[in-house]
């Protein structure tokens, strides 16, 4: 089945099985590695990807159902001056170790701070609530995201 | 279409693509065809009527549970569903039609007194969910059908309560979970629902024992719970499961039903 969304602002079409996951299709079809697998499941969030703009797992998305949709995924978020934020503050508050959660974890920080600019520490907690990290404890991530979302309200800042 | 295919609907899709998922890059395997029906307008619609809300079976639960057209109690238990990227693709009609003993809108929705509507090309049945959901992934859509609304009453509830026992806050799967609502007139309670979920095949609520309540004074409640507590003991028959035991799930349900009661007692 001929499939047509626009990824990472460029519009694409693939003819494939709508059934097939958006994260093989991603992975495999378009080369974007960013997306992971870390369980398959739903579960840990090292697939997450914008979908519409909103945080979602591509692990489990048959690529189908986002037929006309817009697919934003981590090299397409690094473009943006946004996610130089973001990056910035994971870097000053150690929010990485091995990395592998990290595309995921700026993923949902993103669809976090697009809709609530100044969030508390248990909205940031909420908005990664669906991400797993084994080597950081999160608090250093939490705080990354509270020093991405007092950045990104400084003056003179855009977005 | 989907009469003699046996075609599975498939909304937002983060039930079924973990139920048939298999290694790495394999493409999930459905033993039927999938009906992609998560785009389709007409199912992702609320409307409001004089007494009852509608929803669209399609509606994922990041769009319901901000609704204020739909009853708070309704709206908590969305809110403590999984995790933002879940709710963001995952539905109540997929919720409903997955028919899970530990699904956590079915029980809300049979204290609210919730009705389905199932239509097919030639007609439409509309029943409670209570009929509609009869075992463990279990309802009654025949292979012809869509869910294709969920109707919800708007009765007003002074007291209504809602706990989900988990292993965590979020992405937990119900252990227990418990709704109750109560309406109290001229200092008597008028009327009463509890009901559980995760503790049975099926949702356990009682019309029998909810009416020995109704009529009661609000004010001997409190003395009445032991003897509320030994009627539900009877009904709530949990399993042993990876997710718990079937005392640990006994026990808690019983404390939170004496938990909502006493809630009731000093709220009202």
């Amino acid at each position: 089945m001929e499939i047509r969304f626009v990824l990472n602002r460029k519009e694409v079409t693939i003819d494939t099985d709508p059934l097939r996951r958006l994260l093989d299709v991603l992975r495999e079809d378009f080369g974007l590695t960013g997306v992971k697998e870390g369980c398959g499941e739903g579960e840990c969030g090292a697939c997450s990807v914008l979908i519409d703009g909103e945080l979602a797992l591509s692990c489990i998305t048959p690529v189908g159902t986002v037929q006309g949709a817009s697919v934003v995924t981590i090299e397409g978020l690094r473009e943006t001056k946004r996610y130089g934020k973001i990056s910035d503050a994971f870097a000053e508050a150690g929010s990485v170790q091995c990395g592998f959660c990290t595309p995921g974890f700026v993923i949902a920080a993103e669809a976090l701070l697009r809709t609530n600019s100044s969030p508390t520490e248990d909205e940031i907690r909420e908005a990664i609530s669906g991400n797993f990290c084994r080597c950081t404890g999160y608090s250093s991530i939490v705080e990354g995201i509270r020093i991405a979302s007092r950045r990104g309200r400084e003056k003179g800042s855009q977005a | 279409m989907m009469a003699g295919t046996g075609a599975i609907p498939l909304a937002g899709g983060t039930d079924l693509m973990v139920r048939h998922k298999r290694q790495g890059g394999l493409i999930p395997r459905f033993e039927k065809p999938v009906l992609f029906i998560g785009h389709i307008e007409e199912l992702g619609l609320v409307v409001s009527e004089k007494s009852c809300v509608s929803i669209g079976p399609c509606c994922t639960y990041s769009s319901l549970m901000n609704d204020h057209r739909l009853p708070e109690v309704l709206r908590t238990c969305i809110r403590n569903i999984a995790a933002p990227a879940i709710r963001n693709r995952g539905t109540l009609g997929g919720n409903i039609c997955n028919a899970s003993p530990a699904g956590d809108t079915i029980p809300v929705l049979s204290a609210l007194g919730a009705s389905v509507v199932l239509s097919k090309v030639d007609g439409k049945r509309i029943m409670l969910i209570d009929e509609f959901i009869t075992g463990p992934g279990t309802t009654v859509r025949e292979e012809a059908e869509l869910l294709t609304g969920i109707i919800v009453p708007q009765t007003k509830f002074d007291c209504s309560f809602y706990r989900k026992v988990g292993t965590r806050r979020y992405n937990s799967l119900s252990k227990v979970s418990i709704v109750g609502l109560m309406k109290v007139e001229e200092e008597r309670v008028s009327d009463v629902r509890v009901a559980y979920g995760a503790v049975a095949p099926t949702v356990v609520r009682s019309r029998a024992i909810e009416e020995e309540i109704i009529g009661t004074p609000i004010n001997d409640i409190r003395n009445l719970i032991p003897h509320i507590c030994e009627r539900y003991s009877d009904l709530i028959t949990p399993i042993d499961d990876q997710r718990s035991k079937k005392s640990y799930r006994k026990a808690v349900s019983l404390k939170l039903l004496r938990l909502f009661f006493e809630h009731c007692t000093s709220k009202l």
